[in-house]
């Protein structure tokens, strides 16, 4: 009998730390309440009793500042990019960003809308994508549990690849928003 | 001196612990009340770990800085000064150092800390909260102040073992059954300072987001939440040690404090929210004039 498998390396205390915290922000998701295009609509019924998103650690917060995830509900029309960038610098570190809808993957049904941006991805980075038009609750259910899993296994680094790639962004951004009068970084 | 850090460390944890553990179950309760399933027993846990591993780049000033740690010091201030278990020597801490009113003046100053420190936060919902809150502030004071006085006058004593000890002769020498109409009051007085509904017009989720704590995240929102359960702990002691008699263990504080913490969860959960006017006029017309009757009753 013998083992054909490498020793495990003893678990580094700082990767134990990452470990708890991970699970800790996966079960803890709190989203701004901010509804950018019609897939909000499908938001409420998560909240109330039949859906209930609060058993899963997911609650509603009013204000960007304590929350985790920004939810990009639907057609994302040019004149909110503007609101949505200055929402999502101002979320503190770690933050995710979940885009429902077809619309966010490749404009869906506005894909030939002269106001409505095409790929979201070119502008802030998406973390999990949830298909369906509109995607019901079930569905951002899904999403939801995917965003977990990826958070878990210290995948959802998004917000990382803003900070790094922010240059590309804000290109990106400036392209749409003719008049940019932002900050260089809105914290 | 050891056992006495030790003492206070046990208390503080246990408070802590335990604030946490009931603002789960609260929310468990709410959400079974909604018809929902409700988060874990134990989501206020990972909520704080969460909130306390995240990074924080906001600054508004000194004072913004310092509201948790004030919010904190005052919640644990209240809680060193309530005896914890009666006739337990360890658990009472600095309860021989002052009396009820030096009680009652402390308690203000964790909202006092938290009101100047959401102040400089210069958001505009903070600040009405906060004049709100204040208002609120000094007429439940005034009701819960003029129970404690009729309680302390009846029972010729102004400090809060000499209260606790009177009650000892059996669930009817209980200040509740002994001072109705005070007991009264000072539980109606109660919900506002636990900000639960009709009285929480402080946070009003609906209406001014969420109130002082608008500008906080990370680390200090987690130093808030730390300070909102121990003082909630703290209340809860006072009240049961004012009018239910104190506890006489572990078991009967946990089962006396979660009674309490209940009452208001369910009140809070079936009630729509007063405006700031008829709030302040109820807790000026209502708890102060039940109060007032035993007063007027034990001074006679």
């Amino acid at each position: 009998m013998y083992c054909n498998q490498p020793p495990k390396k003893p678990g580094d205390k700082k990767e134990v730390l990452q470990k708890i915290t991970n699970m800790a922000r996966a079960n803890s998701l709190w989203v701004t309440a901010y509804g950018t295009g019609c897939g909000s609509i499908e938001l409420r019924p998560l909240g109330t009793s039949r859906f209930d998103m609060e058993r899963f650690g997911i609650a509603m917060r009013p204000t960007p500042r304590q929350a985790d995830v920004l939810i990009i509900s639907g057609y994302l029309a040019t004149k909110t990019l503007k609101r949505v960038i200055r929402v999502y610098e101002q979320i503190q570190d770690p933050k995710y960003i979940m885009a429902l809808g077809s619309c966010t993957i490749n404009g869906g049904m506005y894909f030939d809308s002269y106001n409505t941006l095409n790929v979201l991805d070119k502008y802030l980075p998406v973390d999990v994508y949830v298909m369906g038009c509109m995607p019901r609750p079930e569905a951002i259910i899904d999403g939801f549990s995917l965003l977990m899993k990826k958070i878990k296994e210290g995948r959802a680094v998004g917000w990382k690849h803003y900070r790094e790639n922010l240059d590309y962004y804000r290109e990106n951004q400036k392209q749409i928003i003719k008049n940019w009068d932002l900050p260089d970084y809105n914290w | 001196m050891l056992s006495n850090i030790m003492s206070i460390l046990l208390t503080v944890v246990t408070a802590l612990v335990w604030g946490l553990l009931l603002g789960g179950i609260s929310r468990n309760v709410t959400a079974k009340i909604h018809g929902r399933v409700g988060p874990r027993v134990t989501q206020n846990f990972i909520d704080l770990w969460k909130l306390f591993r995240k990074t924080s780049s906001i600054h508004h000033g000194g004072m913004f800085w310092m509201a948790p740690l004030f919010r904190i010091t005052g919640a644990i201030a209240v809680l060193l000064m309530v005896p914890v278990v009666v006739g337990h020597n360890i658990n009472y801490n600095m309860s021989f150092a002052g009396d009820i009113f030096l009680l009652l003046y402390i308690m203000f100053f964790g909202c006092l800390g938290m009101a100047l420190g959401a102040g400089n936060s210069g958001h505009p919902y903070s600040v009405v909260a906060i004049s709100r809150g204040l208002a609120q502030m000094s007429s439940y004071e005034l009701s819960f102040s003029i129970a404690v006085v009729a309680v302390a006058v009846g029972l010729h004593t102004l400090r809060i073992e000499g209260i606790v000890a009177a009650q000892q002769a059996g669930v009817s020498s209980w200040n509740i059954f002994r001072f109705p109409f005070a007991s009264a009051g000072a539980l109606i007085a109660f919900l506002p300072m636990q900000m639960a509904y009709p009285f929480s017009i402080v946070l009003a989720p609906q209406e001014i987001p969420i109130g002082p704590p608008t500008e906080y995240s990370s680390r200090f929102l987690s130093f808030m939440f730390s300070g909102r359960a121990l003082f909630s702990v703290a209340k809860l002691l006072l009240f049961v040690n004012l009018f239910f008699g104190g506890a006489s263990s572990w078991m009967a504080l946990f089962v006396k404090t979660f009674l309490l913490y209940m009452y208001a969860i369910v009140v809070s959960s079936v009630f729509p929210r007063f405006r700031t006017e008829q709030s302040i006029k109820f807790l000026w017309l209502v708890p102060t004039t039940l109060a007032l009757v035993d007063l007027v009753r034990v001074m006679l």
